[in-house]
């Protein structure tokens, strides 16, 4: 079993075999079931993720009504402009927060690597889809490899706003998806390690400050922020790019800086943009409670 | 390691918002009913921390509610758990508890009905993986992944081995076990968990083991 990221590369390096694969094989062993199995449940995560997009591109509402609608907002700019940072950046976050609006209206989505940042890697999974024009069992490996890398991220740091803040969460879900694009792009395992320490490294110290205690503001746009940059940290690592500083270590920085976090902010919903003004009225106007 | 498979990481499948309290919280509700072995007539539950902070923003109380009534994660009844728990007669009482707690998510919940009490701390560790850490008074580690069977027992040399020889006779692999005792010679528990699901019959032969007072078992 790999417990790090150097080991994770190192097993993919000497046997030849792409990122997912080592996932694959691990999870075949450890619970005991065959190629098919494995893959059967897998898909029936994408089959949800798939589903959730769709619902969310019809336009969904919360309860609150603090967030919807955005995802369709932004595949309608599409149409009718030209996004400056292009098409396929736009629908990824499009996908990324359509998702997360599904969830902050109590649909069913497939937590990556939890609900709050659900939609990293659909939504960067959909986006780059259209340019790539993975097989099925590609897209299903997409999800293997994103996994490998949280993995490791569960077993040696945290993957919970409330244990790490937003840079476990969004952090990891973002950094996750870069891992598993530059797979589907045709990269190497040692560039997914890196896009995936170069989106990382740019999250480390978010915190997760949830108005009202809601998972939807600042939640729903921290996905859009996860996708963009993973798209951005793999076209880079997919350029050679390389991080100065190599993906354990950065993830035992995003440990001991989760850590050192106070519990005001890390989902509790006391600091941060819970505190705000705005927060605040917020708030008191859902729940009747002065604060 | 705290987590050993990737559907740990991608997945669940679950109804929003938040892995950690809503689905988290709605597996530690259902670990805390089939413990009981039966819907509870009434709960009182002590949430910690973020739990107690935010456990309406993230439908927590729907959620170790709907687990109580023995809903899965990706249940769509779960926002409507609280009017449901009234329909069927399960009286829930809900506790901002300000005590610190070893864990940011952490729950305690004390259910019964009238013959029998239960009391069973869990954590929610994150993306939806839970452990139960107390039961009725014992130190436990439960991650509800697996089918396990809680056995009472009297503390006496012999009891363990009685068990552990049903369950090799009945090829049962034993995946993780572990003893705990409130003192010597007196009330003891033994937790394990196993690869497969336990027929009733060979429970019944456990039950009637040496030393053995009470058996429940958790499906996974």
């Amino acid at each position: 079993m790999f417990r790090t990221v150097a080991e994770l590369i190192e097993m993919a390096e000497k046997e030849n075999i792409p990122i997912s694969e080592v996932m694959i094989r691990q999870e075949m062993d450890v619970k005991e079931k065959s190629r098919e199995e494995v893959f059967s449940e897998m898909e029936k995560n994408l089959v949800v993720m798939e589903k959730a997009i769709e619902d969310a591109l019809k336009g969904v509402q919360s309860v609150t009504g603090l967030t919807g609608g955005d995802a369709v907002k932004v595949q309608k700019y599409m149409k009718e402009k030209t996004p400056l940072s292009g098409n396929l950046m736009m629908d990824a976050v499009s996908k990324a927060m359509g998702t997360n609006e599904v969830n902050a209206a109590m649909g069913i989505i497939c937590a990556t690597p939890t609900a709050g940042s659900a939609g990293c890697v659909p939504g960067t999974l959909f986006a780059v889809k259209e340019q790539l024009n993975p097989t099925r069992e590609e897209m299903i490996r997409y999800l293997f490899t994103s996994g490998a890398f949280g993995f490791v991220v569960a077993n040696n740091a945290f993957i919970s706003g409330a244990a790490g803040g937003c840079q476990a969460e969004v952090g990891s879900a973002g950094a996750m998806a870069s891992a598993a694009i530059v797979e589907m792009a045709g990269g190497t395992p040692k560039q997914s390690s890196h896009a995936f320490a170069i989106t990382l490294k740019n999250m480390l110290g978010l915190v997760c400050d949830p108005v009202a205690g809601l998972v939807e503001v600042p939640c729903v746009k921290r996905n859009a922020a996860g996708s963009s940059l993973a798209i951005v940290s793999a076209d880079l690592a997919l350029a050679g790019v390389e991080s100065r500083i190599p993906c354990d270590e950065v993830i035992g920085a995003m440990y001991r800086i989760g850590k050192q976090m106070p519990s005001s902010l890390r989902e509790t919903g006391e600091g941060g943009l819970a505190d705000t003004p705005t927060g605040r009225f917020l708030k008191e106007k859902i729940f009747g409670v002065t604060v | 390691m705290k987590y050993n498979s990737v559907f740990d990481i991608i997945g669940p499948v679950m109804v929003g918002p938040s892995s950690s309290h809503t689905a988290g919280a709605a597996r530690i509700g259902k670990a805390a009913r089939n413990l009981f072995g039966r819907q509870p007539k009434w709960a009182k539950i002590h949430l910690y921390e973020s739990f107690a902070k935010t456990y309406r923003g993230h439908g927590t109380d729907f959620a170790l509610v709907g687990g109580l009534l023995g809903m899965e994660t990706d249940d769509p009844q779960i926002s409507k758990a609280l009017q449901l728990a009234q329909e069927k007669g399960l009286e829930i009482e809900f506790i901002e508890d300000s005590a610190s707690a070893n864990h940011p998510n952490t729950v305690r919940m004390i259910i019964g009905d009238d013959s029998e009490q239960q009391e069973l701390m869990g954590i929610s560790i994150g993306g939806g993986k839970v452990e139960i850490t107390e039961l009725n008074g014992f130190e436990l580690r439960l991650s509800g992944n697996h089918p396990a069977i809680l056995i009472m027992h009297n503390d006496r040399f012999g009891a363990i081995a009685s068990v552990t020889k049903i369950l090799a006779k009945h090829e049962l692999n034993i995946g993780h076990m572990e003893v705990n005792r409130k003192d010597v010679g007196k009330e003891a528990l033994m937790v394990i968990e196993v690869d497969q699901n336990v027929d009733d019959a060979i429970l019944q032969e456990l039950q009637a083991a040496d030393h053995i007072t009470s058996i429940a078992k958790i499906v996974s």
